[in-house]
């Protein structure tokens, strides 16, 4: 199951937060500022998995991806594949790329519900429901008609 | 960070609102941004709260504004600060008919409140109507906030429209009730039993999407129970080898291969069903040989199949051919150059090396370039193999390797863990004694504070005991090097708590017993350590309790005993201590030194510290003093309970119950009805079943043989499961029942005590009455030690290190054979559970009729999972969407500053302005406080429509 689905930017700003686990506002900021410390610290070059059972409890794993000043980060647990995780992560930013014609933070911070309708029609619940950037950009093109 | 501020500049003083939102949004957005400092961003949150408090209050918010409003109380709410004033507003919002703002509605309420939060109430409602509406995209909506908003109480009131909804016609609903459904299992498995046969059904949906969802929610079940889906492998493999033989629509292709997430997901259920089953697992061979012939293991999504079929591999009872194929995609994860397939080549190693353990002997060259990698997550996922790999040949490299990167990282987190697996590897494997200690002085000495304070009890222990053989030899030079090697270590500053106690406690029991070091020597080391770490009472106690234990077996001896001049001052010292318990430790020591040696040696024996001392609870050598003042006209002892309430029977369960009121606040239970006294032995078996229906809604066959005790208590489940407190009847009844390893309240008796340590102290003041009690203090610390030393340590199951000097876990000495002999007759839970089973039968309300549906259920069900081979067949006629090569998007996010801005306008659609009404019951709302109750049904009524 996903536990957390986040955006940050380089400065370790939120820009998207979604906890599949209703968390109380502290707990979700104390998380995203350890996942950002762990994250900024990485060296370049190296693997995009993280296992951060000292954040998110015993057995769990963290995907991220870093797209020029945005972190992209998926939490989950030992259920999940990691390398699927990496390839989700991957169509999350094409949709959003195909949605607003090469996305940037901006988008993101000023389009807030969109992106969420965009999330919330690939990660539903804490399940993977839907892989296909068409498929996903019809549904959120419907919704906004 | 720049480039955004420049671009936020323009964007708020050219295009105004060209994001559909307004100048303010964008000013705080970009305020935000360009802020230096956390308090800067706080000041612009907070003014930006006032902001719109106020507007949130003023009469006619125009509905887009109000949207906006909402999205901005999101938005200072993932900063971190509290919105909570707004959340009516939001609440509000998605009893709106625009489909955009009753999503904006949702949407914030789903980020805002979690599943017990009072507003909820207001929205079930809504939900309610949405999960009925005639737009699927309403539909969709309302389900979405079903996942997120649901609790298990208010999981009824959702319930059929969910269910009806896999039906759906469009696809898109039917995935997603699924996915409700499944969200309902996890919340509550009791809630949705009955409703699992659904997800077989849904398997054969016609629409492969719906049926990749339903993988889902199958892989939770199956992981519960494998036994009752083995049935479904020929169908699992049948899907798989379609979806590998593009047998789906070419739109479920990903990167060239085709359904890469729904074939991931089968090769887990597989791997889960075929676990240790030789006929499943053949029927897999040939679907897995043909995925590692086929997968590209040149995209990253071939590699995650490649991996998952590793794994998969490593589960099930694989051919040889297969490893073969598993060694080799290994050895190419290992060999690539990117991090993330090294990584996965490791962790594919760990799993494969408990099938055949010389895989890695090909690899050692790619595992020690990992091992020196500057990645950190690659470094611990080799440390993990390497502690999977561990024998007691390489244990010591290991080890080493393992200190040396424990004291160069900081997370204390994984220096915990890492820390304890020195210790289990070294307790396991040690070559020598003396290597042993040499090890654990590295640990405490570099994770003293950070691991557990058990660890340094077996090593007390094991210095103590040796290493279990009946060799004093060995286990005098043990003790002789534990002691040289603390003598110089002690003089180092800074030494954790935790190393100090271990050391002070060895130096005093073993310090001088060799008589290569002197009573003074070791004494002077002592007090140097109480008073180098002078602000650690826990360190001085020891150091002073070691301290009596030296002076006692210089007495004992018979030697002349010369207090160090710094000792006199030290205990001086001590007894003005604040703490009492330096005091008292230091007047005892006052007190030995006066004693003469016979004395000495009983108090304090020579190496004694193992030795078991035996305790009479029931203070039995008291009896003659309590006979004779009876006799000469005392009054008997009257326990506490007989005193407080002439009214309880003294049978077992009253006492039981009273421990459980005491142990929790309220009782929101009924309380039982007055019983007839009934013998305890019988009235356990009658009692203890009764509220099972709330945790296994399974229902069993009725027993004949109730008594009308247990009918009685039926029927009192009955009213509870009904419902009329159910908000707070049943959180606090299933915290009671797990405080008390799972037996109810009501059922509690003798039996439930059993597994329960506490009880040990209730009992033990009462006499015995019946025979439960009088048993129980006999078995109760026995089996305590039993379980410690059978589950204490994960190393017992692998049985293959056991056999080498290991011993750390070694209980003390009088129970370690029967630890050793009886390790399956654990019999703690026994009693509890077969009591158990038989009351879940009284539940005859729900017995025979659902039982009998369900069974139907299955029967129909599993016949169509038998056919879904060959509805997967149909996919393949769907029509063919054309296949859209992805564009990659790395190098289209670092365009930033290039883009042009002008391209981005959202529609925004609008309604005219609020209705009074809205606003009227809205202020009607606010001015009864946020937080409804029902006392006011019709308030609500009318609002929610």
């Amino acid at each position: 199951m996903i536990k957390a689905v986040m955006m940050m930017n380089t400065q370790g700003k939120p820009r998207l937060a979604k906890f599949y686990d209703f968390l109380p506002v502290e707990k979700q900021q104390e998380l995203i500022r350890g996942v950002f410390s762990v994250l900024s610290s990485r060296p370049e070059n190296v693997s995009n998995f993280l296992e951060i059972d000292s954040l998110f409890g015993p057995d769990s794993r963290l995907v991220y991806k870093h797209y020029a000043t945005l972190y992209f980060v998926l939490v989950f647990d030992g259920s999940e594949n990691e390398l699927a995780m990496l390839d989700l992560i991957q169509v999350l930013v094409e949709t959003l790329d195909k949605c607003f014609s090469n996305v940037c933070e901006l988008d993101i911070v000023f389009n807030y519900s969109k992106m969420h309708t965009v999330l919330d029609e690939i990660v539903f619940g804490g399940q993977v429901l839907e892989t296909r950037s068409d498929e996903v950009m019809k549904a959120v093109e419907e919704i906004s008609k | 960070m720049e480039q955004l501020k420049t671009i936020g500049r323009e964007l708020a003083m050219g295009s105004q609102g060209g994001f559909g939102q307004s100048k303010e949004f964008l000013d705080l957005v970009k305020s935000i941004g360009e802020s230096r400092s956390k308090a800067e961003e706080d000041r612009i949150v907070l003014s930006e709260i006032d902001i719109l408090k106020r507007k949130l209050l003023e009469p006619d918010v125009p509905k887009r504004k109000m949207k906006e409003y909402i999205i901005r109380l999101v938005y200072i709410e993932m900063l971190g600060h509290d919105a909570s004033f707004g959340y009516i507003h939001a609440v509000k919002m998605t009893h709106d008919d625009n489909l955009l703002l009753k999503r904006t509605g949702y949407l914030a309420v789903t980020l805002f409140l979690d599943e017990d939060h009072d507003l909820i109430i207001l929205i079930v409602n809504t939900i309610q109507k949405d999960l009925r509406s005639d737009n699927y995209l309403v539909v969709c909506a309302a389900l979405n906030a079903v996942c997120r908003l649901i609790n298990e109480e208010t999981i009824p009131a959702v319930l059929p429209q969910v269910v009806d909804l896999l039906n759906h016609g469009k696809e898109a609903v039917r995935k997603k009730a699924i996915m409700a459904l499944h969200r309902f299992h996890r919340k509550s498995p009791s809630s949705v039993s009955h409703l699992v046969s659904n997800f077989r059904r849904k398997l054969c949906d016609s629409d492969p999407g719906v049926m990749g969802a339903t993988l889902c929610p199958l892989f939770d079940l199956i992981s519960e129970d494998v036994a009752s889906y083995k049935d479904l492998v020929s169908s699992f493999v049948g899907i798989l080898k379609q979806v590998t033989e593009r047998k789906l629509p070419k739109s479920y292709d990903y990167h060239q291969m085709p359904a890469p997430f729904i074939q991931i997901k089968l090769l887990k259920i597989m791997a889960l069903l075929s676990s240790g089953d030789k006929s499943a697992s053949e029927m897999m061979y040939m679907v897995l040989g043909d995925l590692f012939r086929k997968c590209d293991s040149s995209t990253n999504i071939g590699n995650a199949i490649l991996y998952e079929c590793i794994r998969c591999i490593s589960c099930i009872i694989p051919s040889p051919k297969l490893l073969e194929d598993a060694a080799e995609a290994i050895s190419k994860f290992l060999k690539s150059d990117s991090h993330n397939l090294k990584y996965m080549g490791i962790d594919g190693l760990g799993r494969l090396i408990k099938i055949s353990s010389d895989i890695a002997e090909q690899h050692q060259l790619a595992v020690i370039d990992c091992l020196e990698d500057p990645d950190d997550t690659l470094k611990r996922k080799t440390f993990e193999l390497l502690y999977k790999m561990t024998k007691s040949s390489n244990v010591e490299v290991i080890v080493d390797r393992m200190i040396d990167y424990m004291i160069s990282i900081n997370d204390n987190h994984y220096k915990t863990e890492i820390a304890s697996r020195c210790v289990e590897l070294a307790e396991q494997f040690a070559p020598s004694n003396q290597w042993f200690i040499q090890i654990m002085n590295k640990v405490f000495e570099h994770a003293g504070d950070l691991v557990n304070i058990k660890v340094a009890h077996n090593l007390m222990r094991l210095i103590a005991e040796g290493f279990g053989e009946d060799d004093d030899d060995a286990d005098n030079k043990l003790r002789l090097s534990a002691v040289e090697s603390y003598l110089q270590i002690i003089s180092e500053p800074k030494l954790p708590s935790l190393f100090l106690q271990v050391i002070s406690w060895v130096l005093g029991e073993y310090g001088t017993a060799d008589g290569k070091y002197s009573a003074s020597y070791i004494s002077g080391k002592l007090c140097d350590v109480a008073d180098a770490y002078s602000s650690d009472e826990t360190v001085k106690g020891y150091a002073v309790t070691a301290l009596m234990k030296i002076y006692a077996f210089e007495i004992a001896s018979g030697r002349k005993v010369d207090v160090l001049p710094e000792c006199q001052s030290l205990i001086e010292e001590l007894l003005a201590s604040h703490s009492t318990d330096l005091q008292q430790r230091a007047y005892e020591l006052q007190a030995l030194l006066a004693l003469d040696a016979r004395a000495v040696e009983s108090i304090l024996p020579l190496d004694a510290s193992c030795e078991d001392i035996e305790v009479d609870k029931d203070l039995s050598f008291l009896n003659g003093y309590i006979q004779q003042a009876i006799e000469s006209g005392a009054q008997p002892y009257v326990s506490e309970r007989e005193r407080s309430g002439g009214m309880f029977e003294t049978t077992d369960y009253h006492s039981q119950d009273h421990h459980e009121v005491t142990s929790h606040a309220l009782r929101f239970e009924a309380y039982e009805l007055p019983k007839p006294s009934v013998p305890s032995q019988a009235s356990t078996t009658a009692l203890v079943p009764v509220p099972e229906p709330s945790y296994y809604s399974e229902p069993h066959q009725p027993i004949s043989t109730s008594s009308s005790v247990s009918e009685r208590e039926s029927s009192e489940i009955k009213l509870r499961l009904d419902g009329v407190k159910q908000k707070w009847g049943r959180p606090s009844y299933q915290s009671s029942t797990s405080a008390s390893s799972s037996t109810p309240p009501q059922a509690a008796n003798g039996t439930s005590t059993h597994s329960d340590g506490g009880g040990v102290a209730s009992s033990s003041s009462s006499k015995p009455r019946s025979s439960y009690e009088s048993k129980k203090p006999e078995i109760d610390p026995e089996k305590q030690r039993l379980a410690a030393s059978l589950f204490g340590g994960s190393s017992s199951s692998r049985s293959d290190r056991k056999s080498s000097s290991g011993g750390g876990h070694k209980p003390a000495k009088g129970t370690a054979n029967k630890a050793a002999t009886v390790p399956k007759e654990n019999p703690i839970p026994v009693p509890d559970l077969l009591d158990f089973d038989e009351p879940t039968g009284t539940s005859d309300v729900a017995a025979t009729d659902p039982f009998k549906e369900l069974e139907g259920l299955m029967e129909s069900s599993s016949q169509d999972g038998g056919g879904s081979t060959d509805v997967m067949g149909l996919y393949s006629t769907d029509a063919s969407a054309p296949v859209k090569t992805t564009t990659s998007v790395d190098s289209l996010l670092s365009e930033l500053s290039d883009s042009s801005r002008g391209t981005y306008h959202q529609s925004q659609t609008t309604k005219g302005p609020n209705s009074k009404e809205a606003l009227e019951k809205d202020a009607l709302i606010r001015q009864m406080g946020v937080n409804p109750t029902s006392q006011n049904p019709t308030l609500f009524k009318d609002l929610l429509g």
